[in-house]
């Protein structure tokens, strides 16, 4: 996916000595000194290096001092008298990030001179910046704000005026510029055409006058346009949706997945007081790098849509009236009971998680139901992240055994029709009506219960209605298009009444069944994993922040053409 | 005149009756090197290089035939480029531009050697955008040399076929940088690239091994092939050998280009002998001795300078101004360079604030803006001399003006850095009471508005 990984070393086990602040140690041939120095502990302050861009050592921060073994007159590194090499430091300082280690290399990251250097690129990069912190949404993860303080004097010499540069550009439909704040790393431009091949942003003008621009008649919104305003290191780049609303120290971070995706990139949820404010990308190498789509990153405002159910609903008179939990459950449990269990289809989802999936599946399976399948969401994928499956866990549906992919669901508007099916539970807010089964069908049922976190058509023909709850507000886990298992952890809690879908099945289990035996997902995944080949050996605690691959890839998208 | 020019790249230069088409050159033995050339073969021409221990003419003095070695021909197996730098823009430098116009076959017969040399097959010639005219003397004599056979396919039935375009440079002095003007080649902003790893010689353009010379270095070529590389090197001083074009300008009676054998003559000589000393009857006040980045060096100062002695040991001397020799070891060990050999000559009445406002307006303007240090710094170095300059200055300024040059020097991309820091710690080193005097009178002593605080 990336075309450099310099974070990667070629081979880990070909190591060399390298002597970092006095101490010899061993490290991987070729590796970056700013990445050595991170695995020695020590910290190479820099701006322009990322491991997944090319390297251009503009910022000059990483400036290091550096030294090769001295040589003898017989050409052999002399000695010392601990018996490394004695090392000859060279007076101009080298930048780590495009230097790789080679053996008896001598490394300072924090002498006079080191330090020297970055206090003056810290003196130079502020001159002309505006120091607008008050008013810039970076400020508490800029890394002007964070190196100025660790690496920085305080008082400027500078009494000059300053360079005046565009402010508020509209960079494309998403992204905002304030080119005083910009710092011409050029991270932002590299990764446009070095990752997404987009090359659509440059800069104009010298020296100072240095200006980061859209290249005219272009605008920057490719589908990955805001990970730039993560990777750029101050407040020059800022998202039009995210700015002005909400100061990140405030923000509460929880580790989740996207869910608008079969990709499932790693995401880090970013809420406070029971609202997401953004989704940003989770480093995950083995998943979406360091990077997601922005489709995926601006989904979530539908949590708060006019259309979202926070109180359960249940249907009177022809009308839907709010009601409560005990009653919902109640009247769900009564209409499924009323007609036989030959006579019962089941719209799982895949957009549930495997614990509620296997929750329903213990239901189904008590009950006797074996009509069940998944709505098929066929997207527009990409090249590069974005699946063209809108299932971000319709492989786990497969799993469990409660999807055929949409090929058993298409043949239920026939037997509504002709009466085979009487009642229908939908499930993850799935639209029949959009899934191919029209609303004068839909009619035809003597039961329809829905749960979902919005209403829609379908919602509304309903006669019980469970209010469930959005990606942010559950805890559980997926397999993704790739046979990745994933976990994804609950951010706020769902509005209203509204309850995790888990806990809703839960209920209507016990209220059909008397199945009682699950009642954490703790306890779910001890079952699950006995009864799922793909799960077996596996639990919560297994599958870790990064997940863990299940089955090859290639095997998951042969199930998936088979 | 004690010493007389030693005109071998000039020669023909303004020589009357001499033109600049093919058929000139051709009855002044031209493109007989290539005869020459061919026969010898490659890797003879690469050896008679390196006996010459020809230096680059483009600033830095580097070994030509070490600069060669770094490619091997028969090794490599990418295709290997030649571009010769005719960006000239160091200011004080006006050299190279007598060639392509009056003379642009030698340069054109010297490139071609060198490619021939070191397995070429394609070559581009990157031109200073404002020498229009001189753009199109150069395509015109390029078509002359491909129409009688010395240029395209199988030249001069040997075989060997080199194709060599000319690309306008973008106007800006760092295109002359050779990763600088790589870059701006492949059709990029000329943002000076790394090195490591972007070394020419092996991540040159387009990424392949790739040799940069200037203007004056090429041409050298075809009269080491002449020659031979032993007898070239006995022109000049040892490691300092061949000729070398001198560009003086500033107060002096006769400004211009002069050739003279590397070191055979002192500042004081090229100054009083050559030029006609200093105009007006005026005093040498200061002299920038190689392009403007060069360091200033004041008259009435001795330096300290080694020179081998005649047992061939190092032998430490003191010498005024006026006894330095013109060539790269004395003018470095001065303290300052031969640089691109334009020798800037100022007299009393140059007000030093004033020069080195000046020049610093020039860098200012010139940085690529690629890397910290340079971006913000020479901007600010320049704000803070207008300021002076206008009247305004500060007690401190001149030691904050020599912190910010040191903390550029040294720590950037390309040596754009140096060449914008050296004139500043130079001057300031070396005149600093003349800062102060300015500083100490300020206000009423805001004469010139030569400078102005933007741009
Ligand atoms: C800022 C800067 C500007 C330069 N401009 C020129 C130039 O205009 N012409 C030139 O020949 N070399 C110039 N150089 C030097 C080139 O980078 C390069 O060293 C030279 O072309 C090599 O040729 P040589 O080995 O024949 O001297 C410049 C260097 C720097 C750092
Ligand atoms: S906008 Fe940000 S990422 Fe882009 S060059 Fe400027 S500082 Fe770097
Ligand atoms: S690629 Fe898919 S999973 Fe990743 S962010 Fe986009 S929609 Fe979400
Ligand atoms: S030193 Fe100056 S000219 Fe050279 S790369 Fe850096 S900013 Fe550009
Ligand atoms: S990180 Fe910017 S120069 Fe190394």
């Amino acid at each position: 996916m990336n075309p450099w990984n310099h974070d990667v070393a070629k081979d880990e086990k070909d190591l060399v000595d390298v002597q970092i602040d006095g101490v010899w140690m061993q490290m991987p041939r070729g590796l970056n000194v700013v990445e050595v120095a991170h695995r020695a502990k020590k910290f190479l302050p820099h701006y322009c290096y990322h491991p997944k861009l090319s390297v251009v050592g503009n910022c000059r921060m990483c400036l290091f001092e550096m030294g090769t073994p001295k040589m003898g007159p017989d050409r052999k590194p002399v000695l010392g008298a601990d018996g490394k090499p004695e090392i000859a430091w060279m007076p101009r300082p080298q930048i780590g990030c495009a230097t790789g280690i080679t053996p008896g290399m001598g490394i300072r990251t924090d002498s006079a001179l080191v330090k020297d250097c970055r206090n003056g690129v810290m003196e130079f990069l502020l001159i002309n910046h505006p120091l607008d912190c008050p008013i810039c949404d970076q400020a508490g993860e800029c890394k002007l704000q964070e190196f100025s303080v660790e690496y920085g004097t305080g008082a400027s010499r500078f009494t000059e005026n300053k360079v005046k540069k565009p402010k508020n550009v509209d960079l494309g439909e998403r992204i905002v510029l304030d080119d005083e704040r910009c710092i011409l790393c050029s991270r932002c431009v590299r990764f446009s055409s070095e990752i997404t091949q987009d090359n659509v942003l440059g800069f104009v003008n010298r020296g100072s006058h240095s200006t980061l621009t859209a290249y005219p008649g272009k605008s920057f919104d490719n589908d990955y346009s805001l990970n730039t305003v993560d990777i750029c290191p101050v407040g020059a780049l800022t998202s039009k949706d995210f700015r002005f609303q909400m100061r990140v120290w405030f923000l509460k971070e929880t580790k989740s997945l996207c869910t608008s995706c079969g990709t499932g990139c790693n995401t880090m949820i970013g809420s406070r007081e029971g609202k997401v404010y953004r989704l940003t990308p989770r480093e995950n190498e083995s998943v979406n790098s360091h990077w997601m789509c922005d489709h995926g990153r601006l989904n979530f405002h539908y949590l708060e849509s006019k259309e979202r159910l926070t109180r359960p609903l249940l249907k009177a008179a022809g009308e839907q009236f709010p009601g409560t939990w005990v009653d919902a459950i109640a009247r769900a449990a009564e209409g499924l009971q009323k007609v036989k269990p030959a006579e019962i289809a089941i719209v799982a989802s895949g957009r549930l998680t495997n614990e509620e999936l296997f929750v329903l599946k213990r239901l189904a399976g008590e009950l006797g139901v074996s009509q069940v399948d998944t709505v098929p969401h066929l997207g527009q994928g990409d090249k590069f992240l974005r699946s063209a499956d809108g299932n971000p866990n319709g492989r786990g549906a497969e799993l469990l055994g409660l999807s055929s992919g949409g090929r058993v669901l298409s043949g239920w508007a026939a037997a509504i029709l002709s009466g085979k099916i009487k009642a229908l539970l939908v499930l993850g807010g799935e639209n029949l009506i959009s899934a191919g089964i029209p609303a004068s069908t839909l009619a035809k049922l003597e039961v329809l219960i829905y749960s979902g976190i919005l209403s829609n058509e379908t919602s509304r023909l309903a006669q019980v209605v469970l209010p469930g709850s959005g990606f942010a507000e559950k805890t559980g886990s997926m397999v993704n298009v790739h046979g990745r298992l994933q976990r994804m952890t609950r951010a706020i809690s769902a509005p209203g009444e509204a309850r995790e879908d888990w806990m809703i099945l839960r209920d209507l289990r016990m209220a059909l069944t008397g199945g009682n035996s699950l009642h954490s997902v703790e306890d779910i995944w001890k079952s699950m994993a006995t009864e799922v080949p793909q799960f077996q050996g596996l639990n919560w605690a297994k599958i870790g922040d990064l997940g863990i691959q299940i089955e090859s890839s290639a095997k998951a998208d042969e199930a998936k053409l088979a | 005149m004690a010493i007389r020019e030693h005109r071998l790249v000039f020669k023909h230069i303004d020589a009357l009756g001499y033109t600049r088409d093919i058929d000139c050159y051709l009855k002044h033995g031209g493109y007989e090197m290539l005869k020459k050339g061919f026969a010898m073969g490659g890797a003879a021409i690469r050896e008679e290089v390196k006996k010459s221990q020809l230096r680059g003419r483009g600033g830095a003095g580097f070994p030509t035939g070490t600069k060669w070695s770094f490619i091997d021909p028969a090794k490599v197996t990418k295709p290997i480029y030649l571009i010769c730098n005719a960006d000239e823009s160091e200011p004080g430098t006006f050299k190279d531009r007598q060639i392509i116009y009056k003379d642009p076959h030698q340069l054109i017969e010297g490139m071609i050697l060198s490619c021939f040399a070191n397995g070429v097959k394609l070559a581009y010639l990157y031109i200073r955008c404002e020498f229009t005219e001189g753009w199109k003397i150069l395509e015109k004599a390029l078509g002359e040399a491909r129409s009688h056979g010395f240029l395209g396919k199988n030249i001069l039935k040997s075989g060997y076929d080199l194709e060599i375009h000319v690309h306008r440079g973008a106007g800006a002095y760092i295109c002359g940088e050779e990763t600088g003007l790589i870059e701006s080649l492949e059709g990029k902003r000329a943002y000076p690239r790394i090195k490591p790893p972007y070394f020419p010689a092996v991540l040159g353009l387009y990424m392949c091994p790739t040799i940069v010379n200037n203007v004056e270095t090429l041409c050298n070529v075809k009269h080491i092939v002449e020659m031979g590389g032993e007898a070239y090197a006995k022109i000049g001083r040892p490691n300092n050998t061949g000729t070398r074009l001198l560009c003086v300008s500033g107060d002096v009676v006769k400004p211009g280009y002069y050739e003279f054998p590397c070191g055979a003559l002192t500042m004081g000589e090229l100054i009083h002998d050559v030029c006609g000393g200093i105009r007006n009857g005026g005093k040498l006040k200061a002299v920038i001795p190689g392009g403007s980045s060069a360091k200033v060096l004041r008259a009435g100062e001795t330096y300290k300078i080694k020179e081998k002695g005649p047992d061939g040991n190092l032998v430490e001397k003191e010498v005024k101004l006026e006894d330095l020799r013109m060539d790269f070891d004395t003018l470095a060990s001065a303290g300052s360079m031969a640089g691109s050999g334009g020798v800037i000559v100022m007299d009393q009445t140059r007000d030093m604030v004033e020069c080195l406002a000046n020049i610093s307006t020039f860098y200012a303007h010139e940085s690529c803006g690629q890397c910290t240090p340079c971006r913000e710094g020479v901007l600010w170095m320049k704000k803070i001399l207008a300021r002076i300059a206008e009247g305004h200055g500060r007690e401190d300024d001149p030691n904050m003006l020599k912190e910010v040059a040191d903390r550029i020097a040294g720590r950037t991309i390309c040596a754009f850095g140096e060449a914008a820091s050296w004139p500043v710690q130079s001057f300031i080193g070396k005149f600093k009471e003349e800062f102060s005097l300015r500083i100490r009178r300020n206000g009423t002593a805001a004469k010139r508005d030569t400078v102005s605080l933007t741009h």
